[in-house]
């Protein structure tokens, strides 16, 4: 009771509170770019934005290792916040927008090979190690407690529950009889997205990076079930595959139905991709429009501008809170769907 | 469109760092834990399944105890049983030989009066005999003071013996 009470109160200080900023600053409001705010939030950066005061941006500068025309150039982010540096620059506008570009003899922008270590590969650093943290402690835990001691609770016993409920409920109801060869890979994937997804909704430093709304993370991880589905694929599965068992017609003048199933072959991943890349890049627009909304109404005037915090800030509680479910969900779906690509993959022929 | 394109660094970093996640996850994380859980399960298993062992041992011990409590109480009838037998014969037999000591006793005693009896009789019969000789000299001697009747008397006797051994 006293918790939601205290709620309560931070919710309607939060409403009461830009009433008060807001008329101390009514000389020089500018519009708020809506758009530049998501997408620079949930696009990738070269330097880890934490926070703006006035017209002071605080960011943490991140290395950029870049292969130009004119060789290997490795700096702080912090170098091309004055324009160009060493013949590279930031383009704004364009096919690059926002990318490390440089001009070729023409002048025209061209990308060099670009490795940077950007706000989502430090993020996804910082979360594998966390990860790695995690899991290799709960190990550790094991290997300290004999068996006959029991089960754990706590942290190891959260993560052991949740080891299981994959293992158990996904890996082995879906694989079948060998499910034992895949389960590290799929147990890795649901915890290596677990951790990204709710390490993305804390909204301070070491999270808030859209890692698993990023396409080439997603990419990597479907090319994994990909490769997984398909290099350990069964005679079976490719006799489904190039020689189904449906009438004959469908598959001797013109061959329909083995091209629809070698389509299956990669729109399965695909599905996988942008799955995983679609729902966690919307949580995050999605929280960030409605907390927009109350900068967009500053304008309109105190009382509203105070109504709307309050609801924009009801609205991003919940979706937060949906946002985390959404998070072991999507999680758990590509786990499950990965399994069954896999399970599919490892049938036996029929006899 | 530069949301649906992967970035080449990021794929290069990603490829680079889940392999080592995965590396990591999958050599030293994850396969101890399901092994511990394997190894926590069997041994539940085998915990239980010797509980059950036991459960049945005990039962049998219990089923083995009462078994061996109605023996002893069986055993301990028997021997009060052969105990009050033994107990009784010991009694009949002594009562038996008491009577016939007593039927013995009985019998010399009763011989011992019958001798006493006839010895007594005897001495009765001694003593009347040397009285009444006592008495007939004396009777004899006053009657035979005179001739007459000596005579008388001799005559007499003579024809009674006469009498008699005709």
């Amino acid at each position: 009771m006293k918790r939601v009470l205290y709620i309560w109160i931070l919710l309607i200080m939060s409403a009461v509170m830009p009433c008060f900023a807001s008329g101390g600053e009514a000389g020089n409001k500018s519009d708020i770019d809506v758009n530049s705010l998501v997408f620079g939030h949930i696009n990738d950066a070269y330097e880890w934005h934490i926070v703006s005061i006035g017209d002071r941006h605080i960011s943490i500068p991140l290395p950029v290792i870049v292969k130009s025309s004119t060789g290997w150039h490795v700096f702080m982010s912090s170098c091309l916040e004055e324009g160009e540096h060493e013949g590279l620059f930031i383009a704004k506008g364009g096919d690059y927008d926002g990318k490390i570009v440089e001009r070729d003899t023409a002048g025209n922008e061209v990308r060099p090979f670009d490795i940077s270590i950007t706000k989502n590969v430090l993020a996804m650093i910082i979360n594998s190690i966390v990860l790695v943290w995690i899991i290799l402690g709960c190990a550790r835990w094991y290997k300290k407690h004999p068996v006959e001691n029991g089960a754990p609770n706590g942290g190891v016993g959260m993560i052991e529950s949740l080891v299981l409920i994959v293992y158990n409920d996904v890996i082995k109801g879906c694989i079948g009889p060998d499910y034992r060869r895949y389960a590290p890979y799929l147990l890795t994937v649901f915890f290596f997205i677990l951790v990204n997804n709710l390490m993305g909704l804390i909204p301070f430093f070491p999270g808030g990076a859209n890692v698993t709304g990023n396409i080439a993370i997603t990419f990597v991880l479907a090319l994994v079930t990909f490769i997984f589905t398909n290099v350990f694929a069964t005679k079976g599965y490719w006799k489904e595959i190039f020689w189904p068992e449906v009438p004959l017609w469908l598959k001797v003048p013109v061959p329909m139905m083995p091209v629809i199933e070698f389509f299956g072959i990669f729109t399965k991943p695909f599905a996988l991709m942008i799955r995983l890349f679609a729902n966690i890049m919307a949580g995050h627009a999605a929280i960030l429009s409605l907390l927009a909304i109350i900068f967009i109404t500053v304008k309109v005037g105190p009382f509203i501008n105070g109504m709307m915090t309050f609801v924009s800030v009801l609205f991003g509680v919940f979706m937060s809170a949906l946002e985390i479910l959404v998070a072991f969900i999507q999680a758990y779906v590509f786990t499950m769907l990965s399994a069954v690509f896999i399970g599919l993959s490892r049938v036996k022929e029929e006899k | 469109m530069e949301l649906l394109t992967p970035d080449p660094g990021l794929l290069f970093w990603m490829v680079i760092v889940f392999g080592i996640v995965f590396f990591l996850l999958a050599k030293y994380g994850f396969p101890v834990i399901i092994k511990m859980v394997d190894d926590r399960k069997a041994y539940i298993d085998d915990s239980l399944k010797t509980a059950r062992e036991a459960n049945a041992q005990l039962a049998n011990v219990r089923i083995e105890s009462e078994k061996i409590l109605a023996q002893a109480r069986e055993e301990q009838a028997r021997i009060l049983k052969s105990a009050t037998e033994t107990r009784d014969r010991i009694i009949k037999d002594a009562q038996d030989r008491a009577r016939l000591e007593g039927d013995r006793l009985m019998e010399e005693m009763k011989k011992q009066i019958e001798t006493e009896k006839e010895s007594a009789i005897r001495d009765i019969r001694r003593q009347v005999a040397v009285l009444s000789v006592g008495i007939s000299e004396k009777v004899l001697r006053r009657k035979l003071e005179d001739d007459k009747e000596q005579k008388e008397l001799t005559d007499r006797l003579l024809n009674e013996i006469i009498g008699t051994s005709k």
